[in-house]
């Protein structure tokens, strides 16, 4: 019996995973990048909630963002720049057993792959979807994206960008079947967590978009931000998230928030400074594309013969029976 | 499946009038959109099938959904091949035309469609219209057909049809349904059983008051017409169905495993899937609709990535909007089935008319070096068969499988012997297993190329694809050579396709004086053209690839047996006519370039690209000049 016991605890001591089992090649993003906050939030999530490896599959476009499969010891998709949540859908459709994240930068989303982002979020299905938003396209050095400030001088704007940026949550909050949209900033690594892990607990299609520090293109950019607590709104709610000690004893600027306020949501995602971080919205009650379509639906050979055969039947001309057939009509 | 049992149906009449046997005749009805000229077509060539004639059909289809009534660029209608044998193609002209007004005739006339001397039935309404410009333009046209040789028949299509129902614009295709049925002598309990069946969804008024305008019309052309056809029909010894290319790829895609169809709506693409949308669910499938031509591309990569191999149906533009999606299934080696339903073009081109002009864009595009495989179906019941063919490939090369189809043969129905079911077309389970110690992504073999692939949720095989060259281990490559060792296994697993293909057999004899190489929706058209030539003791034969990318081996030595080789093909080819062409600019069409650069073959080619299906007689007359091009001087 003893031996039995112990055996059951190795098993469940070899079952529960550590953070060392999502640690994957060792990130290339540069010193002090949001990125690594990111990660290692998400790797303590894996860790946290103990997924399976090999059940979990991270997809993502191109950018600096969407390297970040590749430093997951996990399944992972590395695309095409802006298909990042088509391949998702797919790989959700196809395998709704699995955990299907995706990473995705300010580019790849809200950019070349805009009109993929906007139908995502109305299909919800079950993804948790991390928009890194450093404000700059940094693997291609240095471009304007479209959640760059006004004036930003880049090297497609070398007298400044001319437009007002784009803002993913209020664009995100507009679209129909908006289920789960919430904001964290990368230097808030305990609310970024808690954010992303109310996030993974969403089923539905869960947009976390993060705000993130690129120290090599636009190294100042959040300067105030870091020095003055008083310009970031904290959101509360029993619903949503409760501040940690730490963080309220910081960050006094707050606000409850219900997060199924769908026009209290649009009204904070509005403002951008202060930034409003925690969850906007969150509505569990809408339903999931892959529930709709019946994904997962069961497969056999009988059932394909079955369906074949009573569709051949409609255009079948019997050799024998067929002037029968038609008498008896 | 028919409850026309239940409605109340005079006798049949007896006909009494003798026919004339007919070894075939191809039968046009033309109306404004909208007139349901297709659905009498289609019926009509059902019908047909199941009397036990051979049948084909081509839809005569206008761009827009609603265009003017009355005009020649609105015609929409069909063509029915139908004859005493099999019929693989639409054939030359037209015997019999039923038009529903002298406008949408004339489009047909003016392109030589028409027999000369062909019987034109012509709805005879607008010769007492309100507007005097329509009697004028009726009668003036009738007299220039009777001048012209044809036969007119003018039929009070409306006038009948206004005694059975208070719209007869909505039921003149029934009775002329009918009034085909009793010209060919087709068995009206046939016609009034295929009523039951495509109105079948609806009530059993519809069924009845169909049924009744169908009679007329077989009453109507009984006591009326002083000509009756018989085409005499072999009795079916195998069961037959009788489906439109676009059905049969929808049920090949049913019947090979895959489970998912990714589609964005694009003509003449779309109509598989409408009809998959609504089986496939049935038997554990789905369709999903995708938000642009792009995103069904990825959808498909992605269900494929986890192990459901996945279709993307579609037409030339959406192709090329799926060009860099394909180029990331290529390199991250993940099996896909992308159907290319080919229309005019480029840009919106001739959207309902068909062309072969998406064959180097299969085979060369997407960026880089993507081998791809790329076949071409080239008749109805390839279409069901490719879709297993490709799914196998695909998922045994892991490997983009595009398959080639047309706007003819998306419309064109054929009868072929009823598919019987087998295991063996479906995928394989879903490989859960754990990924042995040590084994590596991309385990490229040193001879095929292939690697096995790991599928999520398999235990041990986690890694992450990309589309960034790529090492076994599918690390991302910095190293020159690796990205050489990718590229080599990608394009070695064409090789290894390659070396299990069989050229395909020479129509005709194996050697000769010309030999006419096609690809796709011609084979019909060529084949019989061939058959012609023969019989006048040319020494011509055809052959038809079905593999383009790879080319199966043995291609040479059948071109090397022939004295000249020239390709057929529905697309673009410049010609030697043209005062700037010559040899050093003349761009050949898509496979003569091909099978000239791989065969160092002087292969010559014809083609067109006029939006309708290439004719035989038109191949016969093409042959035949080429052969007297080259004929030897002094003989």
């Amino acid at each position: 019996m003893g031996s039995a016991l112990n055996q059951c605890i190795i098993r469940l001591h070899e079952e529960h995973h550590a953070l060392e089992d999502y640690q994957g090649g060792v990130p290339r993003w540069c010193g002090g990048c949001g990125d690594n906050a990111i990660l290692a939030a998400v790797q303590r999530l894996c860790r946290d909630e103990d997924l399976a490896p090999e059940r979990t599959v991270f997809v993502s476009g191109i950018g600096c963002s969407s390297r970040f499969p590749h430093y997951m010891k996990t399944y992972g998709f590395h695309g095409i720049h802006g298909r990042a949540f088509p391949i998702a859908e797919g790989v959700k459709m196809a395998r709704p057993d699995l955990h299907v994240f995706v990473n995705t930068g300010d580019g790849d989303c809200c950019s070349i792959g805009a009109a993929h982002w906007i139908h995502a979020i109305r299909y919800n299905m079950n993804l948790t979807v991390i928009l890194h938003d450093n404000h700059v396209y940094g693997l291609t050095k240095k471009q304007a994206s479209p959640t760059s400030p006004m004036g930003f001088k880049s090297n497609t704007t070398p007298r400044g960008a001319v437009l007002e940026p784009l803002n993913p949550l209020t664009v995100s909050l507009g679209v129909a079947n908006a289920s789960f949209i919430a904001q964290g900033v990368d230097w808030m690594p305990e609310q970024l967590y808690d954010i992303i892990h109310k996030a993974f607990k969403h089923r539905g299609f869960s947009f976390v978009r993060i705000i993130q520090r690129c120290p090599e293109f636009l190294p100042k950019m959040f300067e105030p931000w870091l020095h003055d607590p008083g310009k970031t709104l904290v959101l509360t709610h029993a619903n949503g998230l409760q501040p940690s000690a730490d963080v309220n004893r910081v960050y006094r600027n707050q606000r409850e928030h219900d997060p199924l306020d769908l026009d209290a949501a649009r009204e904070i995602a509005s403002c951008e400074d202060p930034i409003p971080v925690g969850i906007l919205y969150h509505n569990p009650a809408i339903p999931c594309y892959e529930d709709l379509r019946h994904a997962g639906a069961p497969r056999s050979p009988a059932l394909t013969r079955a369906g074949l055969e009573a569709e051949l039947d409609k255009y079948t001309i019997w050799p024998e029976q067929d002037s029968e057939l038609a008498r008896a009509a | 499946m028919n409850d026309t049992a239940l409605l109340d149906r005079p006798e049949t009449p007896v006909s009494t009038k003798p026919a004339l046997d007919l070894p075939e005749h191809i039968v046009e009805v033309i109306s404004d959109s909208g007139e349901g000229a297709q659905r009498c077509g289609q019926s009509l060539a059902a019908i047909a099938a199941r009397s036990g004639n051979g049948i084909w059909t081509v839809e005569i289809i206008p761009a827009e959904i609603q265009p003017p009534a009355r005009s020649v660029a609105g015609a929409s209608g069909i063509r029915i091949r139908m004859g005493a044998g099999r019929i693989t193609n639409g054939g030359d002209q037209t015997d019999l035309v039923v038009a529903f007004n002298e406008q949408v005739l004339l489009g047909r006339v003016r392109a030589g469609e028409l027999k000369p001397g062909a019987t034109i039935l012509l709805e005879s309404v607008w010769r007492e219209h309100k507007d005097p410009k329509i009697v004028a333009s009726y009668t003036e046209t009738l007299k220039a057909l009777l001048d012209g040789g044809f036969r007119v028949v003018e039929m009070p299509l409306e006038r009948e049809c206004r005694a059975l129902m208070s719209d007869p614009k909505r039921g003149k295709n029934m009775f002329v349904l009918g009034m085909l049925c009793s010209i060919y002598s087709f068995d009206l309990e046939l016609a009034r059983a295929q009523i039951a069946l495509i109105f079948g969804k609806k009530d059993a008024k519809v069924i009845s008051s169909n049924v009744r305008l169908m009679e007329a019309g077989f009453d109507w052309a009984e006591r009326t017409l002083d000509f009756k056809y018989r085409i005499p029909a072999e009795a079916v010894s195998v069961p037959q169905v009788v489906v439109s290319g676009n059905t049969a790829i929808a049920l090949g895609v049913l019947a090979s495993g895959m489970d998912i169809c990714a589609m964005y709506p694009i003509t003449p693409a779309t109509s598989a899937s409408h009809y998959l949308s609504e089986c496939f669910e049935r038997v554990g499938g789905l369709v999903h609709q995708a938000e642009d031509e792009i995103a069904a591309c990825a959808f498909a990569i992605g269900a494929s990535y986890a192990g459901r191999c996945a279709v993307t149906i579609t037409s030339g533009p959406g192709y090329s909007l799926k060009q860099e999606g394909l180029g990331l299934a290529v390199m991250a080696e993940i099996p896909l089935v992308v159907v290319n339903v080919q229309r005019g073009g480029p840009s919106t081109g001739q959207p309902t008319k068909v062309e072969q002009g998406d064959l180097l864009t299969s085979i060369y595009g997407s960026h880089g070096d993507a081998p791809k495989v790329v076949m071409a179906v080239s008749g109805i019941e390839d279409c069901f068969y490719s879709m297993i063919t490709a799914r196998k490939i695909a998922e045994t090369f892991n490997m983009v499988v595009v398959v080639l189809s047309d706007a003819s043969l998306s419309t064109a129905q054929q009868p072929f012997p009823r598919p019987e079911f087998s295991e063996d077309w479906l995928a394989p389970p879903l490989d859960q297993t754990p990924v042995p110690e040590g084994a590596k992504p991309y385990d490229w073999d040193p001879v095929t190329g292939i690697a096995r692939r790991f599928i999520p949720g398999q235990p041990g095989g986690m890694h992450t694809i990309t589309g960034l060259a790529h090492d076994r281990l599918s690390k991302v490559a910095y190293d020159p050579a690796i990205n050489e060792e990718g590229l080599r296994a990608r394009s070695l697993k064409l090789a290894a396709l390659q070396k299990t293909l069989k050229a395909p057999p020479v129509y005709g004899a194996p050697e000769g004086e010309l030999l006419l190489v096609g690809w796709g929706g011609t084979q019909g058209a060529i084949e019989e053209a061939v058959d012609r030539l023969r019989a006048q003791g040319r020494a011509v034969s055809s052959l038809h690839l079905r593999f383009i990318q790879p080319l199966p081996s043995g291609i040479r030595e059948v071109l090397r047996r022939f004295k000249q080789v020239m390709t057929i093909e529905g697309n673009w080819s410049d010609s030697l006519k043209d005062e700037l062409i010559d040899e050093d600019n003349r761009r050949y069409s898509a496979l003569a370039m091909m099978l000239r650069s791989r065969y160092l073959v002087d292969v010559d080619c014809w083609s067109e690209a006029r939006g309708q299906p290439i004719k035989p007689g038109s191949v016969v007359d093409v042959a035949l000049a080429q052969m007297n091009k080259h004929k030897p001087q002094n003989s």
